[in-house]
């Protein structure tokens, strides 16, 4: 799905990643773990192509990255779903038009994929919530939204950046269950965290990898987790 | 994709793609004011180079159907040579009549330069023959060679040194007309790109998260687009109607009145200022697509 060849990423003359090699083959579950600043947003960044890498080589679903053009890079997004820390939605759209706005932008229409969007949001908890703005809902809330959106278009792959960072515990584990929901339906997932306790609680139900940044190099988690 | 197909999606529109942009505020204000205020020139500017263009016609067409014999004589020879004169014209295909100014017509045109108590009996005064042509005019070479030939003191005038300069000048109006609507577009395109590229930047993390979803930058251009070109076309619509109501009560055309009394618009005329608005809203499309395009691409 994901693979990175001796990539590397140098932003401002310092290197902030180098020499990463990385495959996520399809329907694996892995976690990306690190001290903050160790460059996990980075290498999620060069994953989901916001960024490019500076040297080695990224491509997604088999097509390398570096030369794909803007029109590529958005079609190929269509096929990764993202969540971020700060969820990132419009605030001027209520819940329900934020999670559809994937199938807005790829040309679908959205009142006939009402029913199936009905069902995503009693998926995560949110039926009753679908006409709220953004900013009425909890931390935990925004982030089932958020993944809401983020799956919405059915994607092979799903990018999670600490998706837990502003939620209690409680709500951590049932945003972990719907994700290790998902990759039981086949979906690729990487999840960046810094989270001990979160991983150790999902690797007890799945076969979750852990790769973890250090020195800017990429390295496979050891029994100590 | 085609222009039309791009114009033809602009003009239907997307509710979604116009959803996802917020409201934005001041620039929607500035763009419909400016886009009204640049309508109400083009306006004027219109009706000018229209007026001008009347007016070089106007100027031509008169001066090309009128001449004068000028014939300058010994005063024994006057009235021979002015009876020749009349004969060859009488005569020659494309003069429809000729007739001697009286001395009471002569001494009305010269009073502003002599005064009204000119003794035109001791002066030498040529005598003054006006001629009015037919449509198509005659031969006038060939008329200067008979006049030669019949009286020789006689000079056919036919205004041509008085007509082109005036009707170059009403020319030269009209082109500063016509740079004007040009400028007035321009600035309207310049005034609107200002105005995209700063409800662009304002939205910057709207468009981040638009191409996070996939959004192409076609699909995120075309939410600016429409907005601008909706706005240019309502603001320039308003500007229209208000010059064109500014235009109608101006005083109405004259033949005898001045260049300002003729300034408006006549008959079909009044179809071409209402096309004003959807140049200034095609204007606008194709400043905010450039605009929003070159701004996109920048966003990775």
């Amino acid at each position: 799905m994901i693979e990175l060849a001796s990539a590397a990423f140098t932003y401002g003359g310092g290197d902030i990643l180098t020499d990463l090699n990385l495959s996520l083959p399809p329907g694996s579950f892995h976690f990306l773990t690190g001290p903050s600043g160790s460059g996990k947003t980075t290498l999620l960044r060069l994953c989901y192509m916001e960024l490019l890498p500076t040297k080695g080589r990224v491509r997604v679903f088999k097509n390398d990255v570096a030369a794909m053009d803007r029109d590529q890079v958005a079609l190929t997004r269509r096929r990764i779903g993202v969540v971020h820390q700060d969820c990132k939605f419009l605030d001027h759209l209520s819940v329900a038009e934020n999670i559809a706005l994937p199938l807005g932008v790829s040309g679908q229409n959205v009142t006939a994929q009402a029913s199936n969007l009905i069902e995503l949001l009693a998926w995560v908890g949110l039926e009753h919530h679908a006409d709220a703005l953004p900013q009425q809902l909890s931390g935990g809330e925004r982030q089932r939204a958020a993944l809401a959106r983020a799956v919405i278009m059915s994607p092979d792959v799903i990018i999670a950046d600490e998706p837990t960072g502003n939620i209690d515990w409680e709500m951590a584990i049932r945003l972990m269950q719907l994700l290790v929901e998902l990759n039981r339906m086949g979906k690729t997932i990487l999840i960046a965290t810094h989270d001990l306790n979160l991983i150790r609680n999902v690797k007890a139900k799945t076969s979750a990898r852990v790769l973890r940044l250090h020195n800017r190099h990429l390295q496979l988690a050891g029994a100590d987790l | 994709m085609g222009v039309l197909k791009i114009l033809r999606a602009a003009a239907s529109g997307d509710k979604q793609a116009d959803r996802v942009v917020p409201p934005s505020g001041y620039t929607a204000t500035l763009t419909g004011f400016s886009a009204a205020a640049m309508a109400f020139l083009a306006v004027f500017t219109l009706a000018l180079a229209l007026a001008t263009g009347r007016l070089a016609d106007r100027w031509s067409a008169e001066l090309a159907r009128t001449a004068t014999v000028r014939i300058s004589a010994p005063k024994g020879q006057m009235q021979a040579q002015t009876t020749a004169v009349l004969n060859v014209l009488k005569t020659t295909p494309g003069i429809k009549s000729a007739r001697p100014l009286s001395d009471a017509e002569q001494r009305k045109l010269l009073a502003p330069w002599f005064g009204p108590d000119l003794p035109l009996d001791s002066l030498p005064i040529p005598r003054l023959i006006e001629v009015v042509e037919k449509d198509g005019g005659p031969d006038v070479e060939g008329l200067r060679l008979r006049l030669a030939a019949e009286a020789p003191g006689a000079i056919y005038d036919d205004h041509t040194r008085w007509r082109q300069p005036l009707v170059n000048a009403a020319r030269r109006l009209r082109l500063l007309a016509g740079i004007s609507m040009a400028l007035i577009a321009l600035a309207t395109a310049a005034m609107i790109t200002l105005a995209a590229s700063a409800a662009l930047a304002a939205n910057a993390t709207v468009i981040s998260v638009l191409r996070l979803v996939g959004a192409k930058d076609t699909y995120i251009a075309r939410a600016f687009v429409r907005r601008f070109t909706l706005r240019a076309l309502g603001g320039a619509a308003v500007g229209t109607l208000l010059a064109m109501g500014a235009v109608l009560l101006l005083p109405s055309a004259a033949r005898e009145g001045g260049f300002l009394t003729g300034l408006g618009f006549q008959g079909a005329e009044w179809i071409l200022p209402l096309l004003i608005p959807f140049l200034a809203a095609f204007v606008s499309f194709w400043a905010t697509r450039m605009a929003a395009l070159r701004t996109l691409r920048g966003i990775s």
